[in-house]
């Protein structure tokens, strides 16, 4: 059982979650960010118990709705939300945008934008940790979507084979875009798909913070010490639709959401952690208060200098060395970048 | 100290050597271990190095691929081996969105230093889906590095350059190139990426070229000096990305006639690539349209006599130097 101090901070993790995204998607609507920008409303219990479950030194590796996954991992808003508006100060520097926020020094190896595409990816994080007999996990977060790519088989059957030190969470919010998983997947509980590879598979219910934290922490701890692989398929629901650009009424219905929202994570760990109505508000305000500061800071950032447009394609010292017999007859303009 | 070896063998010594230089360096793919490799380049490695260092994977390109990629973002420096370049597709994703974009799209915070190491090229009857080169299409990527060595000491010096480079390097071998012999000077340790070599010095026109259709250029220019008098020169690319079209454009001032020959296709090849740069960097110089040969524009076909009209062979290369010639 995780401690109450420790809940409390993943709780207000939560609110920072639930007060960031409703923001992006208003910064979206001023043109502030650009791009795809998937949000993570209702997901909050899923995304912040299983990277809280985590230890300082294991690894993330994750999807693309991934504002909340980086919140949690500790990232500060400022760089997140200053990433999102393509700014200098953002966590990739304006390269990268909503869906690759990565933090390396937190062990953060990215947000991904391929659906399954960052599994072997993954996969392959871990399998290095396990070489260097380093006692360390890596958490894979994906989505629904993701589990009928050849690259989950893939994954699976590598990390299973050579026993490697991985969790695949599969964040089930039950559409992959606007394909219910009932209409995706032939076997539905995905979980049971880990079986196929004599892997343990565990479901928990994403809503809620307690359950995820404990089923997680116990998963990364069989990773890391047994070098057990396992899915944890974490079900859960989005209140939003698939990016911000989707209104998400024509695949399932307002009664639905609604339904979902009766249900809400945030009150459901208010309970479990017992506070009261006065001291959550206060909380919400809070985590409003640094979303704010977030905003301020990502519209104080600059915008990234036009001439570093052609740095870190590559990034070995002697790179500009190798480049430099290229720009005779080059396409206009690529013998200056 | 210079030693006569195959180009397999020089890949072999790049590998053992680097291997023994820096721990860190791992071989994956299908049957690099305990079968000693499909085409035996990394013959004796996993006995020397062992199992966990020379990681034999099952049939999965796509994944271990992306798992090289992870392993490199964690601190290791693998070397996979994919068995033909015709499985490369199968990892295409991991190559181009994830291999080539890492360093970029994070805005340099992490990076990839990874060697993909894969022969192509046709010739042995391996008829259409186990014949092909996609060359231009790796060297189209930024972000990629793209070397195709042609002699036994470049294949040697370029994988160690491939294997101490911090950057993805995506390694072309050839299956004709394998059993060529050349010298390879022990000292002589690293080629460097993004240099191309004379492989033949001459005034009367260019051939430019990379892996096997160096061999075949060389043999060419042989015989056109020969039989009509003519003093070819011959550049070996050794490296796609980056590209030393300085060296190109040296060779073509001086000889006013530039014939680009690839083993693949040369519609939106390497040599259009060369052909049009050729053109923008030298107009002034030319005294000829630059030429060009591939192979025939089909699937590589099986009948022995069809396969050899397929493929770029030295009488294609000759009628398209006396073309450019104008003899």
């Amino acid at each position: 059982m995780a401690d109450e101090t420790e809940l409390r901070r993943l709780f207000e993790l939560m609110l920072l979650v639930r007060a960031f995204e409703p923001e992006a998607e208003r910064q979206y609507k001023k043109a502030k960010i650009g791009g795809y920008c998937h949000l993570a409303t209702g997901q909050e219990a899923t995304h912040v118990g299983a990277v809280g479950a985590m230890r300082d030194d294991d690894v993330l590796v994750a999807a693309y709705r991934v504002h909340g996954l980086a919140l949690a991992r500790g990232v500060e808003p400022g760089a997140v939300m200053a990433e999102l508006f393509g700014r200098v100060d953002g966590c990739a520097h304006g390269r990268g945008g909503s869906m690759h926020l990565l933090d390396v020094e937190r062990g953060f190896l990215g947000g991904w934008g391929i659906v399954g595409g960052h599994l072997p990816v993954a996969t392959g994080v871990a399998l290095e940790l396990a070489r260097r007999e380093e006692p360390r996990a890596v958490l894979c977060e994906l989505g629904d979507g993701a589990v009928n790519t050849g690259a989950w088989h893939e994954s699976l059957n590598l990390a299973a084979l050579w026993k490697l030190p991985v969790v695949f969470l599969v964040v089930n919010n039950r559409y992959g875009m606007g394909t219910s998983v009932e209409r995706a997947s032939a076997e539905p509980d995905l979980h049971k798909r880990a079986c196929a590879y004599r892997m343990r598979g565990e479901k928990v219910d994403g809503d809620d913070l307690v359950a995820v934290v404990e089923c997680t922490r116990e998963l990364l701890a069989r990773a890391r010490d047994e070098y057990e692989p396992s899915v944890l398929e974490a079900v859960t629901y989005r209140y939003r639709g698939h990016s911000v650009a989707d209104a998400g009424w024509s695949y399932r219905s307002k009664e639905e959401v609604e339904e979902h929202q009766r249900r809400d994570p945030i009150e459901r760990a208010a309970e479990q952690l017992g506070l009261g109505e006065d001291e959550v508000a206060e909380l919400r305000e809070q985590a409003k208060q640094r979303v704010k500061e977030a905003v301020e800071f990502a519209d104080a950032s600059a915008e990234p200098d036009v001439a570093s447009l052609g740095e870190h394609v590559y990034g070995d010292p002697d790179s500009g060395e190798q480049v430099a017999r290229m720009a005779a007859g080059a396409p206009f303009g690529e013998g200056e970048l | 100290m210079s030693e006569t070896m195959t180009v397999r063998e020089a890949l072999r010594m790049a590998l053992r050597e680097e291997m023994a230089r820096d721990d860190r360096v791992t071989i994956l793919g299908e049957e690099v271990g305990l079968f000693e490799g499909s085409y035996r380049v990394t013959a004796g490695l996993m006995e020397e190095f062992g199992a966990e260092r020379v990681r034999d994977t099952p049939i999965s390109e796509e994944g271990f691929t992306g798992a090289a990629i992870g392993a490199a973002m964690a601190g290791g420096r693998p070397v996979v081996e994919i068995m033909t370049v015709n499985f490369s597709l199968l990892a295409f994703d991991q190559i181009v969105n994830n291999a080539a974009k890492i360093r970029y799209m994070f805005g340099g915070e992490a990076g990839c230093p990874l060697v993909v190491r894969m022969p192509g090229g046709g010739g042995s009857q391996l008829t259409a889906q186990h014949s092909q080169s996609f060359d231009a299409w790796f060297a189209h990527v930024p972000g990629l590095k793209v070397l195709a060595p042609a002699t036994p000491a470049d294949a040697r010096g370029l994988l160690k350059a491939a294997i101490r480079d911090d950057d993805p390097v995506m390694f072309l071998e050839s299956f004709p190139l394998y059993n060529i012999k050349g010298e390879v000077d022990e000292d002589d340790d690293v080629t460097p990426i993004g240099r191309a070599r004379v492989a033949r010095e001459g005034t009367d026109i260019t051939f430019v070229a990379h892996s096997y259709a160096v061999v075949r250029a060389l043999r060419v220019a042989d015989a056109l000096a020969e039989e009509h008098d003519v003093s070819a020169e011959v550049i070996d690319l050794r490296s796609l990305r980056p590209l030393d079209f300085e060296a190109v454009a040296e060779s073509v001032r001086k000889t006013n006639r530039a014939l680009c020959v690839e083993e693949g296709w040369a519609t939106y090849g390497v040599s259009a690539e060369l052909a049009a740069r050729i053109g923008f960097a030298c107009f002034d110089y030319l005294d000829a349209p630059v030429g060009r040969v591939g192979a025939a524009e089909v699937p590589l076909p099986y009948a022995k006599n069809l396969e050899q009209a397929a493929l770029p062979n030295d009488e294609k290369i000759a009628a398209a130097a006396r073309q450019v010639l104008d003899i």
